[in-house]
């Protein structure tokens, strides 16, 4: 029987066989089509990223295929009127015949800057998932470095790509990397005549941005990438809280068929999102910039959006900050911005897993995912970061604001400058406002059910709304979550009055502690549930029939409520 | 009545109820939003200093004295020349209606054989810039490559690369050139309106000038690689592929994700 079906399997079955008998990758196939990952849509998003490179790599390919990585000089003789004679670097002058000459060059140039700004949103979007509902926690707190490595990979494939074509706006971009660099004390004007083999703007910066452009970083990109994924497989993916969901079971769909469908189909997606806006949407018009030449600056010179809060950081910082020491200039004014705030922000970013692990003591493994509600400090310090960068993108646009809005720059950059402290603070204080509502509303609605809007009157003339009370599926996703409370440490003194040791590191930690999960609403208890029960038995009653049956069983609820008091 | 009741509390109301507020908001702003006035053409007799003379007078001198002299309000209008007459009144700058930062366009208050008049008065009044001939500032005439290496070391700094404008310090703003006619744009360069540098024929030649006029003319072609999102370069490229990239793909994604979640 079994050597009929054998004979009679297609080509297919054939081949797996035969592949399968010197591999042995029949057992791999097995336990990875077999794999279980949970389904949600905000655990796509990283996905997007993923796809999007796959993108950036495709089209990238084919612009390498004609890109002259040279910042020799030569004269334009192409197609572009507004061009025509002008001398150029051999980068710029490929990337017009690349843009107007090359079949689908300009699409495919277009394709690869969309899909790098997707790619850099996505990661950041993803970051957010993973942030605010606390996937990072034990066991993934290194995959979280590694995202975040991957994060400042894609900021450093964006910076040199954008360099790359040695326009005007790009050369400007560069330029105040230079400075960036220069304003590093002692060391800094050493860096810039060495990486810029010179004199900025020299002849070996172009080539150099191409290495590390197409060989440096997709490298390091692709190997942390898979990295990632290689965690995601070893850890399990974690899965939203939710009835029969627990730290040690993982509840979805099988990879195969299911995940690999719509995976695969996400793809064709995220691809065809990207080639609509290349083929729609003007993006990087170098020909508008013009070859760089290190006069020109014109209006509106802005990088990518994600470099964009390092322009605005620059914008922000008064220039009164640049000092002067026995004669070395310290520009205070320029390393404040471009380097200790990003540092800063960054490294609150890259450590927060582990601070927010020391400051818990939580050893345990998490699986099921935090509702970001229930945990108010981590939402609410996200939120507040998140402001800081939006103010900071805001500043970085203060030109385009103050036109587009008819607003004086001057006031924007002072009101700016105010909101750099006052909105993270405002945003922090009121998301955390926002997470302990919403929690108390989760206990409003456990204890005493849905509103239904029915109002009935008993015999003897009370009034009562009709709950509804929460299914079991309902229930469990408000109180299955525990909250943390504040460390309890031993008093400063033992019973006969002698001084503790290490009692001041404890009351550090506690202090922290209260600052993290001071402030938090409890879950409801089986306790309780059962009391609220008792208390509210004439709902519970006369929820049941229809409208059209409800009088009879209204009635009887008076009855069961009259026995009960 | 009732149904509407019954689903006050659907989850639909709240955006239901935003989309209604909208529409009644713009539906009213939409019918009391005050018009744009249209300027009632008065009957000109014959184009000579005299009529320019009383135009002056009856919209001019308060600001700028009786005989064009100048006051502590506005400067004085004595060898300005017809050029700077046809672009402030030509493009509704002068006469000025409110003080601000900077004299802003609107809509034209004089019909084009006025502006001739006051024009031909304020000339008169001392030798100045006159107004180009359609020969000097015709695009098809320039050099569009020459136009836009003179307009990014000149122009583009305050006007953006392509013209789109820019702004300048204290609510001062360099105006965007897409609508700007031809001979607007040669009259502002020869007569340096407001915040603007004056470009004389020392430092910008008439053939230069019609080279800019020529690059500013070729923008309006649009860009070969679709929508120009403004030509205001990546901050409208960031909004965009967040608006639309991240918007289109998180839609994709929680359709995919909505089977079971």
């Amino acid at each position: 029987m079994s050597t009929t079906t054998r004979r009679e399997a297609g080509p297919a079955a054939a081949t797996a066989d035969y592949l399968d008998q010197r591999t042995g990758v029949g057992t791999a196939v097995k336990a990875f089509a077999r794999k279980i990952f949970p389904d949600h849509w905000s655990f796509l998003l990283g996905e997007i990223a993923l796809f999007s490179l796959v993108v950036l790599l495709i089209s990238g390919v084919f612009l390498t295929a004609f890109f002259v990585p040279s910042m020799n000089e030569t004269t334009y003789s192409g197609p572009w009127a507004a061009m025509q004679g002008v001398q150029m670097s051999e980068a710029f002058a490929s990337t017009l015949r690349l843009s107007f000459e090359v079949r689908g060059g300009l699409l495919m140039r277009q394709i690869h800057h969309w899909a790098a700004l997707l790619f850099m949103a996505s990661i950041v979007t993803h970051m957010m998932r993973v942030f605010f509902t606390g996937a990072f926690r034990k066991p993934r707190e290194i995959n979280w470095v590694v995202g975040f490595t991957l994060m400042l990979l894609g900021l450093a494939a964006g910076f040199t790509g954008y360099s790359l074509p040695d326009d005007v706006l790009s050369g400007n971009g560069l330029r105040i990397t230079d400075g960036v660099i220069r304003s590093v004390p002692i060391l800094g004007s050493y860096i810039s005549y060495f990486l810029f083999g010179g004199e900025f703007p020299g002849h070996d910066l172009i080539p150099r941005l191409f290495t590390i452009h197409i060989l440096v970083v997709p490298g390091l990109i692709l190997a942390l990438v898979g990295l990632h994924l290689f965690f995601v497989v070893l850890h399990k993916h974690t899965q939203y809280p939710g009835s029969g969901r627990t730290d040690s079971n993982v509840v979805g769909y099988p990879l195969f068929p299911v995940y690999t469908a719509k995976a695969g189909g996400f793809f064709f997606i995220v691809f065809s999102v990207i080639a609509l806006m290349a083929a729609t949407m003007t993006i990087n018009p170098v020909w508008n910039y013009g070859p760089y030449d290190p006069s020109p600056v014109s209006a509106g010179s802005q990088p990518d959006w994600y470099m964009l809060f390092l322009d605005g950081a620059l914008r922000l910082m008064p220039g009164q900050a640049e000092v002067v020491i026995g004669g070395f200039t310290l520009s205070l004014n320029i390393l404040i911005p471009a380097m200790v705030i990003p540092v800063v922000l960054f490294a609150a970013l890259a450590a927060y897993p582990f601070i927010e692990a020391a400051v818990s003591g939580d050893k345990r493994e998490h699986h099921v995912l935090d509702r970001p509600r229930n945990v108010p400090f981590r939402t609410a310090f996200g939120v507040s970061v998140l402001t800081a960068f939006v103010v900071l993108i805001l500043a970085g646009s203060n030109d385009l604001i103050a036109t587009h809005f008819h607003l004086s720059v001057n006031d924007i950059i002072q009101s700016l400058r105010v909101l750099l402290f006052v909105a993270p603070a405002f945003a922090f204080w009121i998301t955390k406002r926002i997470c302990l509502g919403l929690q108390r509303r989760d206990r409003e609605l456990v204890l005493h059910g849905h509103e239904t809007g029915r109002i009935v009157r008993f015999a003897h003339g009370e009034y009562v709304e009709i709950h509804r009370p929460l299914d079991d599926d309902e229930r469990w996703l408000r109180v299955q979550h525990e909250t943390r409370r504040p460390l309890e440490i031993e008093p400063a003194e033992d019973s006969r009055g002698v001084r503790r040791k290490g009692y001041r590191a404890d009351r550090f930690r506690q202090r922290l502690s209260r600052l993290f999960f001071e402030d938090r609403v409890e879950p409801v208890t089986p306790a309780e549930l059962a009391a609220a029960h008792v208390h509210g038995e004439h709902d519970t009653l006369s929820v049941g029939p229809a409208p059209a049956g409800a009088h009879s069983a209204i009635t009887q609820g008076v009855e069961a409520d009259e026995r009960n008091h | 009545m009732k149904a509407l009741a019954a689903r006050r509390r659907s989850r639909h109301a709240p955006v239901a109820l935003l989309l209604m507020a909208l529409l009644v908001i713009g539906g009213l702003y939409a019918i009391l939003a005050p018009s744009t006035a249209v300027a009632a053409p008065t009957a000109t007799s014959t184009n000579d200093v005299a009529t320019g003379k009383k135009l002056f007078e009856a919209n001019c001198a308060t600001c700028h004295g009786a005989s064009a002299q100048g006051t502590a309000s506005a400067p004085s209008l004595v060898g300005v020349g017809a050029a700077a007459v046809d672009f402030q009144v030509g493009t509704g700058r002068m006469p000025a209606q409110v003080s601000g930062p900077q004299v802003q366009a609107k809509a034209v208050q004089f019909d084009a054989a006025q502006i001739e008049q006051l024009a031909a008065y304020v000339a008169s009044l001392g030798a100045g810039p006159a107004i180009p001939s359609a020969d000097d500032v015709d695009p098809a005439k320039g050099n569009v490559a020459n136009g836009m290496a003179l307009f990014r070391t000149n122009c583009a700094m305050c006007h953006n690369a392509v013209g789109i404008g820019g702004p300048l310090s204290q609510g001062k703003y360099a105006p965007s050139l897409m609508k700007a006619s031809p001979t607007h744009i040669f009259e502002a360069m020869l007569t340096g309106p407001q915040s603007m540098p004056v470009f004389n024929s020392a430092n910008l030649s008439a053939q230069d000038k019609r080279d800019v006029i020529a690059y500013i003319d070729a923008q309006k072609q649009g860009s070969p690689g679709g929508s120009t999102l403004g030509s205001i370069g990546p901050v409208s490229e960031g909004l965009w592929a967040w608006v639309i990239g991240i918007g289109l793909l998180i839609g994709a994604a929680v359709w995919i994700g909505a089977k079971s979640s």
